[in-house]
């Protein structure tokens, strides 16, 4: 079905993302690494608009932003379905994809950049929006139900990253007590092979992390 | 069964008005619901108690929210009219994109010029005119941005036309002598019946943002 290629950085979740759907559907691929503070003149060329990764290489031809990506797999090998089939279902997983990434993911990094006062409020914002996916997975193995879907891999950050996110944020935001639900959808997601085998090695994230934190106080301190 | 569709919208709404122009193009009949967003309604707190937000489509009961997965809905269900994306799945991947940079950056840069003054209304323009120089070279010599068709990401972005003009006079300056193409473009799209009778007059935006800038106490 052509040749496939991955512009991409670790540990960007929104990478890995890419890389467990094209696992998950066995595809071949190539692996172009980037160095986000010293971007390539391809990553440039591929994605002028917004010069992120990841950027998706089909035949030559890229596609940008992660869920757009999702979507063009999904369409393009069809032997391993990630969306559903009823146009309600697709509506509502597409809907909850987009809440992970806008109120979730930002959520937790807003929590993870604030200080002071700040800090429990935005703790509190970030931990109501993860309540949510505590709801939506109740009763489910995965979100896709008895496998694992489209928003398993777009959710797939909390496992791992969100881990970190507490850890270099001083916070507690996974809380297992709070969110019993979601735990048990990580450690069961966690344990899929293509997951368990690809994923950031844990010091990397608390690096970026760190640094990124360091970089978000250190403009506000501008200001 | 007939269908029932239901669309929870507020009239001067970018992101509503794309919901109805993709249901004029499928001439699909529905019922509409102006919300008082000062004081919502207890169905759409019901049928979108995430984010409490319009668009809200009801399809026979069933709730959809945000606008491009509205769209994208009912270009699913209502698929043998007027399809609004690409069959191709790479055309299509390149709609999304389109359809998302425009969600990126017009609401967010244009209530910034209307809501502020000095420093931050003037780098919301600036903001503004490089994204709308993008689109302008995205659409190129095409006449729309599907091609020859008017398609999704046409239909996503002509919903803030309507909204040029305030945004304009707020911010002092001229978007057609900054971005010809794109109004052209969008006068283009106004003569599409689905377009023309969806889009508020700009002068009645106006009105509304004038009220709103008193509301929220700018001056």
């Amino acid at each position: 079905m052509g040749e496939v290629k991955v512009v991409g950085s670790s540990p960007s979740l929104f990478c890995y993302r890419i890389e467990w759907a094209l696992k998950l559907q066995g595809i071949e691929y190539e692996y172009l690494k980037e160095d986000l503070r010293n971007k390539s003149p391809l990553l440039l060329k591929y994605n002028p608009v917004h010069k992120k990764v990841p950027v998706f290489l089909h035949n030559g031809r890229p596609i940008a932003e992660s869920l757009v990506i999702l979507e063009y797999i999904d369409e393009t090998w069809k032997n391993n379905p990630l969306l559903p089939e009823d146009p309600h279902e697709r509506a509502l997983a597409r809907f909850w994809a987009k809440f992970g990434d806008e109120k979730c993911l930002m959520g937790a990094w807003a929590a993870l950049c604030a200080e002071g006062p700040e800090k429990e409020k935005a703790v509190e914002t970030a931990m109501e929006t993860l309540n949510y996916l505590e709801k939506q997975i109740e009763g489910k193995k995965f979100f896709g139900g008895k496998t694992i879907g489209f928003l398993d891999l777009v959710i797939g950050w909390i496992p791992h990253w969100l881990d970190v996110l507490d850890e270099v944020g001083g916070m507690k935001l996974f809380d297992a007590e709070r969110f019993p639900c979601l735990h048990e959808w990580a450690q069961n997601f966690i344990q899929i092979p293509i997951i368990k085998d690809c994923h950031p090695p844990r010091d990397e994230m608390v690096a970026y992390f760190q640094s990124s934190r360091q970089y978000m106080l250190s403009l506000a301190a501008k200001k | 069964m007939a269908d029932q569709v239901i669309l929870l919208d507020f009239w001067p709404s970018s992101f509503g008005m794309r919901v109805r122009i993709a249901l004029a193009e499928k001439e699909i009949q529905y019922e509409y619901r102006d919300e008082n967003l000062q004081d919502k309604s207890p169905m759409l707190l019901e049928m979108n108690p995430v984010h409490k937000k319009i668009p809200v489509l009801i399809h026979n009961g069933r709730p959809i929210c945000e606008s491009l997965l509205i769209v994208q809905y009912i270009d699913e269900v209502w698929k043998d009219k007027s399809p609004l994306l690409p069959s191709d799945p790479y055309q299509r991947a390149q709609a999304r994109f389109w359809a998302d940079y425009v969600d990126k950056k017009m609401y967010y840069c244009m209530s910034r010029i209307w809501r502020n003054k000095g420093e931050e209304q003037e780098a919301a323009k600036e903001e503004l005119i490089e994204s709308l120089k993008v689109l302008q070279g995205e659409l190129g010599e095409k006449p729309y941005f599907g091609g020859e068709t008017f398609g999704f990401v046409d239909l996503s972005f002509v919903s803030f036309y309507s909204w040029f003009y305030s945004t304009e006079t707020c911010g002092n300056f001229s978007i057609e002598s900054e971005c010809p193409k794109i109004v052209a473009w969008a006068k283009r799209c106004m003569e599409r019946e689905s377009v023309s009778k969806t889009l508020p007059h700009h002068h009645k935006i106006y009105e509304f943002v004038l009220q709103l800038r008193k509301r929220l106490g700018i001056e």
